[in-house]
C-alpha cells in the first residue's frame, strides 16, 4: 500500500517537472531569427493553416499558444545577455542590448531639401562664394576689437551720428538724417519680404517648414526663444535626452510635475490608503512625542558651533590687538609666498631627482 | 476640489480634536462607508465615498458645496470650524455649556468671571463623582 502511494507520488512530481520543462522549453522546426537590439524574434515556421481559418475561439487559442511560445524564447535569448545591476548594488538588473541590426522603417518620408533662395540662385549662377568673416573688427577710434555690429560695433553707434554729408547730386534741401532713416527703414522690410518670399516658396514646394511659432523673428522676446529653444531641443528621436548642452546653458533636471510647482494627490485617489494615512497621522498628534527632525536639529547644531567658534575668534582678535592684527597679516602673507616657493623649489627638486634615478 | 495635503489635514484634526478630543477616528474610519474630507475653494467638505464620485462630474466653476461643510481656511491659512459641522461633533463633544457672557463681555471680563454654565441633570454629579475632583 505504501509503495503504491510513494510510487503515485512520484509520478504525480515527475509529472509536475515534465509540465514545467514544457512551459519554458519550446520545440520549433526552423530556429527562429533574433534580433535582440530591436527585442525582435522572427519565426519563419509555417504556421497550422488548417487551424487559423475561420475566427473563432480555437482560432484565438492558437494564436495565443503561438505567441506565447515565442515570447518564451525571445525572452530566453534576453535571459542570456550579459546583464549588471543599474543603479548600485540594489538596483534592478539590466541586460546590456546588443546594436539592432534590423533597419525600421520610416514612419513618415524624408524631408526634401529646401529650394534656394533667389539669392542663392543668384550667387550659383556667378560663382559668388561665402567669405567667412570675423566677428570682431579693429576700431582705430577707440582703439581696441569691437563687434562687426550690434552692441557696441565698431564705427559707433549709427543712431547717435551727428553729421550727414549732402551727397553731390542730391537735392540741398533735403534732410539727410531722415532720409537715412528711411532707406533703414526700406532695407529692413525689404529683407523681412525676401525671407518671408522664401519661406512660402519653401512651403509650396512641399519642404519641412517649422510651425509659426518658431520661425525665427526678430521680434521674439527671451520667454519665446525659451520657450522655442525647448522644443526644438526636445524634436528629437530620443525627446532630447542625448542632446548636448550649448557652453552657457544649464543643466536642466527633468521636473516631474511638467512645468507645475506644486503637485497634489489625485481626487479620487485610493481612498483606502488616504484613510490609513489619516488615522497614522492621528496616531502621531495624540502621541504627544516630539517629533524630531533630525535635519533641522544637526542645522541647529552646526550654527551653534559657528557661532561659537566666531565669538572665540572675535575675543582673541580683541585680546591681541593691533600687535595681533598686524602678525595674522605677516602670517598669511608668509603662507602664500611660502606656497609659492614650495611650487618653485618642487620642479626644481624632481628635475635633480630625476637626474640622480637615471644615473643610479 | 482636491483633497486636502498633510498641513491641511493636521490643522483641520487638529481644531477637531479640541472638540471633540480622541474620536476623530469614529469620523475618519466609519464603518457605515467611506466618508472623506475635500477641499473646495478653501472650504473643508465632509462627504462620503458615493457622493464623492457622483460630485466630481460637476465642473468647479458650477460646483457650489458637496457632503457637509465643516469650516473653511481663512486667507491665512487657518481653519474656522462652522456650525454646519455641529452634527457630526455631537455625539462625541467632549462637553456642553452655555455661553454665561456675551463675546463682547467675556474680553472685558476679569480672570475670575464665570463665562460657561454646564447645565446638568440631577444625577450627574452622583454619576461623575470619581472624575469630577
Amino acid at each position: 500500500m505504501a509503495a503504491v502511494r510513494v510510487e503515485e507520488v512520484l509520478a504525480a512530481a515527475e509529472e509536475q517537472e515534465a509540465e514545467k520543462q514544457r512551459s519554458i522549453t519550446v520545440e520549433k522546426e526552423l530556429e527562429l531569427e533574433f534580433d535582440l537590439g530591436n527585442l525582435l524574434a522572427l519565426d519563419r515556421n509555417p504556421p497550422a493553416a488548417a487551424g487559423l481559418r475561420g475566427a473563432g475561439p480555437r482560432r484565438e487559442a492558437l494564436l495565443r499558444a503561438l505567441a506565447r511560445d515565442n515570447t518564451q524564447l525571445l525572452v530566453a535569448r534576453l535571459w542570456e545577455l550579459p546583464a549588471e545591476r543599474a543603479g548600485g548594488a540594489g538596483g534592478p538588473l539590466v541586460a546590456r542590448l546588443p546594436e539592432p541590426a534590423f533597419r525600421l522603417p520610416r514612419e513618415k518620408p524624408p524631408p526634401r531639401p529646401r529650394p534656394p533662395t533667389r539669392w542663392e540662385q543668384f550667387a550659383r549662377l556667378k560663382g559668388i562664394r561665402r567669405r567667412k568673416r570675423t566677428s570682431l573688427v579693429w576700431d582705430e577710434q577707440a582703439k581696441e576689437w569691437r563687434r562687426r555690429w550690434g552692441y557696441r560695433r565698431a564705427g559707433g553707434d549709427p543712431a547717435r551720428a551727428w553729421l550727414a554729408e549732402v551727397p553731390e547730386g542730391a537735392d540741398p534741401e533735403e534732410d539727410q538724417f531722415a532720409r537715412l532713416r528711411r532707406e533703414k527703414r526700406e532695407r529692413v522690410a525689404r529683407n523681412e519680404l525676401n525671407r518671408l518670399r522664401n519661406l512660402a516658396r519653401a512651403h509650396r514646394a512641399g519642404t519641412a517648414v517649422p510651425a509659426a511659432p518658431l520661425h525665427p523673428t526678430g521680434h521674439q522676446s527671451r520667454e519665446e526663444l525659451g520657450r522655442v529653444a525647448r522644443v526644438a531641443r526636445v524634436s528629437t528621436a530620443s525627446l532630447g535626452r542625448f542632446q548636448p548642452r550649448l557652453p552657457k546653458e544649464p543643466a536642466e533636471p527633468p521636473s516631474r510635475s511638467g512645468g507645475r510647482k506644486r503637485r497634489f494627490e489625485p481626487l479620487l485617489g485610493n481612498l483606502a490608503a488616504e484613510r490609513s494615512r489619516q488615522l497614522e497621522l492621528l496616531r502621531d498628534m495624540g502621541s504627544k512625542k516630539p517629533v524630531l527632525d533630525i535635519t533641522r536639529a544637526v542645522n541647529k547644531q552646526l550654527r551653534q558651533e559657528e557661532a561659537e567658534a566666531a565669538a572665540a575668534k572675535g575675543k582673541k582678535q580683541s585680546q591681541r590687538g593691533k600687535r595681533g592684527r598686524r602678525q595674522q597679516r605677516a602670517g598669511r602673507s608668509s603662507k602664500k609666498s611660502g606656497a609659492r616657493r614650495q611650487q618653485q623649489q618642487r620642479p626644481a627638486g624632481s628635475s635633480t631627482g630625476g637626474g640622480k634615478r637615471k644615473k643610479a | 476640489m482636491r483633497p486636502l495635503t498633510e498641513a491641511e489635514t493636521r490643522a483641520v484634526f487638529e481644531k477637531l480634536g479640541r472638540y471633540i478630543g480622541e474620536n476623530i477616528q469614529l469620523l475618519v474610519d466609519r464603518p457605515d462607508g467611506t466618508y472623506c474630507f475635500r477641499l473646495h475653494r478653501d472650504r473643508v467638505y465632509y462627504l462620503s465615498e458615493k457622493l464623492l464620485k457622483v460630485a466630481v462630474s460637476i465642473p468647479r466653476d458650477n460646483l457650489v458645496a458637496l457632503g457637509t461643510c465643516f469650516g473653511k481656511f481663512t486667507k491665512t491659512q487657518k481653519f474656522r470650524l462652522s456650525v454646519t459641522a455641529l452634527d457630526f461633533l455631537a455625539p462625541y463633544a467632549k462637553g456642553f455649556g452655555v455661553a454665561a457672557k456675551s463675546t463682547q463681555e467675556c474680553r472685558k471680563v476679569d480672570p475670575m468671571a464665570i463665562v460657561v454654565f454646564h447645565q446638568a441633570d440631577v444625577g450627574e454629579y452622583v454619576r461623575n463623582e470619581d472624575t469630577l475632583a
